[in-house]
């Protein structure tokens, strides 16, 4: 088992060191620049900035001090918002996507494998066409179009939910930003199980488990769940990812103050330091959840295990 | 020759009134996907959108641009001729929903094409050459999937800036990955067959084979996936145009209208309904046909 992992990590190093190499690359061959205002500054200024944050030296050498410090765990310095580092402003935030995006992911799954289970024992009626129906809402509606419209159901008509905030994380500020976020993944989910539940419910052991004369709660609980949820694990990887990514677009409709709007407010103001900081910590973040997701797939199907 | 050749078409003739009209596997695919219900009417509807976003805006007498002082915050009404209403500027919003969908159907088609272009070429270069070629290419592949996609999205945006077409080329050049394996699965199973071996028995060189014989019998999963690509995009560019990254004033797209209807939502809901309409159409329907083309092409795949 710590082969295994080991190895996993080692495969990582080169994807790591690629994705930071052409990101950096790729930002400073960018025409224009954070200090590009409405107003010029003075050229002397400018020359001070540009030494302050390593400018004026030859880009090369600029990437070896950059892939220096960030060994070292130092994302560099915000060029925008001066009086915060960029590790800085990824701690105030990250408490906050945390919580949305870890509380969207339980969600997903538990609603997603609900739904599926639901859909495969009573295939083909209303429980079924339900379920289905409200995935094809998730599946279709973008997250950006969900948001409005729940927001202006909940929010406004009913008044049942504030529309955004944070409102010191009571739940109430928090069941938006979840549906919205967890929805799509839930129907990927739940079309997962369903398809694979319908499976494992026609394997000849759930038969023999039948002929034994169990009940069909217990089949289905001891025996047929755990067979059926191996997809869902292996999707559980890229849903971590699209979480984070989808998040950008919780956190600017619903006003909450995570890492996503850090990263489209640095963005929009050609924030460099900010923007590659931002890109590297979420892509060590991605990595690392699905490293975490393998390995809980290797200890759920040994077969990977000595591959 | 001249002889031989009017020979041969004799003979053709012959075969092609005596024999069973063949059915080619295009026709097989289009008889199946006609008897898909869902499909069908996402054709209609697809095409309905297509004509109204291309053929609309010359029949209404209002552009997307220019405001109607007489007519600011109009509801939709058929009295002053804005059927869609007016947003808070006095643009028709009919006129900018057609403009909207328009420009969201253009991105998408271009950086589709980019995306077929370059996964079908080095899918197939993969998967031809197979060996440390192929391995390296797909690890390029694998390292790419690694990186979350719309941060390379935004990445892009800050470079490329306010150049939409320019932008949505290079969503295309990210987008190709998932297109690259499916066509370097499908190459490694064809390139074992007899046409090919018989191609490279009378001396094609490499590329002359995957331009000629491989990437034609490619079609179909590459249609089915490029069917899928399509609405991919058009989310994409909506979230970016949401997120104000996208498409700039006075231009719109449906993103951009649906992000600036949402704003207002509560007052003027036509400006969030009326694009949002639009929008999930097209979606609906580009997912259902890509669905049915799938089912189409490949039976047994369901």
């Amino acid at each position: 088992m710590l082969a295994y992992v080991l190895r996993r990590l080692a495969t990582m190093i080169p994807v790591m060191f690629i994705a930071i190499t052409v990101c950096f690359f790729i930002l400073r061959l960018a025409p224009g620049g954070p200090f590009d205002g409405e107003r010029p500054l003075p050229p002397t200024i400018l020359q001070n900035l540009a030494a302050h944050y390593h400018l004026d030296k030859p880009l090369i050498e600029q990437y070896l001090i950059y892939l220096g410090n960030v060994l070292t765990g130092d994302l560099g310095p915000s060029f925008i918002q001066e009086d915060f580092s960029v590790a800085e402003q990824i701690a105030i935030g990250l408490p906050y996507t945390f919580v949305i995006g870890g509380l969207a992911f339980f969600t997903a799954i538990i609603v997603g494998v609900a739904a599926g289970v639901l859909g495969a024992l009573y295939q083909n009626k209303w429980p079924d066409y339900l379920t289905a129906a409200i995935i094809l809402i998730g599946l279709i509606l973008p997250n950006f179009l969900i948001a409005p419209i729940l927001q202006l159901i909940f929010g406004v008509e009913l008044g049942w939910l504030p529309v955004g905030g944070w409102g010191g994380g009571s739940w109430k500020y928090l069941v938006l930003p979840i549906a919205v976020l967890a929805w799509v993944h839930a129907a990927r989910i739940s079309r997962l199980m369903r398809g694979s539940m319908i499976e494992v419910l026609n394997a000849n052991f759930i038969r023999t488990a039948k002929a034994k004369g169990l009940g069909e709660r217990l089949i289905i609980s001891r025996h047929a769940i755990k067979p059926a949820l191996m997809p869902v694990v292996s999707y559980l990887g890229p849903a971590a990812s699209y979480l984070l990514t989808g998040s950008l677009v919780v956190e600017q409709i619903f006003g909450l103050p995570g890492i996503g709007r850090f990263f489209i407010n640095a963005a929009l103001a050609r924030d460099y330091g900010m923007v590659l900081g931002t890109v590297i910590f979420y892509m060590v973040l991605i990595i690392f959840l699905n490293l975490l997701v393998d390995i809980a797939y290797a200890f759920l199907d040994p077969k990977v295990r000595t591959r | 020759m001249i002889l031989y050749s009017a020979r041969r078409a004799a003979l053709m003739d012959d075969a092609a009134r005596a024999a069973p009209k063949g059915r080619s596997l295009a026709a097989d695919a289009r008889r199946r996907l006609m008897q898909n219900k869902a499909a069908v009417f996402s054709l209609f509807l697809l095409g309905l959108v297509i004509i109204l976003a291309l053929a609309g805006p010359w029949f209404i007498s209002h552009d997307y641009e220019t405001p109607d002082w007489g007519a600011l915050r109009s509801m939709p009404s058929f009295g002053n001729g804005h059927y869609f209403g007016t947003d808070q500027n006095g643009r028709d919003m009919l006129a900018r929903t057609l403009y909207g969908t328009r420009v969201s159907l253009l991105v998408a088609l271009i950086a589709t094409l980019v995306s077929v272009c370059i996964g079908v070429l080095y899918g197939a270069v993969a998967g031809y050459v197979g060996g440390r070629v192929d391995q390296a290419m797909m690890r390029l592949v694998d390292i790419m999937y690694a990186l979350p996609y719309i941060l390379f999205v935004i990445l892009l945006m800050v470079i490329f800036g306010r150049n939409v077409f320019l932008l949505f080329a290079a969503i295309g050049a990210i987008e190709w990955l998932t297109m690259a394996r499916i066509v370097r699965g499908q190459t490694i199973a064809l390139k074992e067959r007899e046409f090919v071996e018989a191609a490279r028995a009378s001396g094609q060189t490499t590329f002359g084979i995957i331009l000629r014989h491989i990437i034609p019998n490619l079609t179909g999963p590459v249609v089915i996936y490029a069917a899928l690509t399509v609405p991919e995009i058009i989310v994409t560019e909506s979230f970016l145009s949401y997120l104000g990254f996208g498409v700039q004033e006075p231009l719109t797209s449906l993103g951009t209208l649906i992000s600036e209807g949402a704003d207002v939502m509560e007052v003027m809901p036509w400006l969030l309904g009326f694009p949002a309409l639009f929008l999930v159409s097209l979606l609906l329907s580009l997912m259902f046909i890509g669905d049915g083309l799938r089912d189409a092409f490949d039976p047994k795949d369901r």
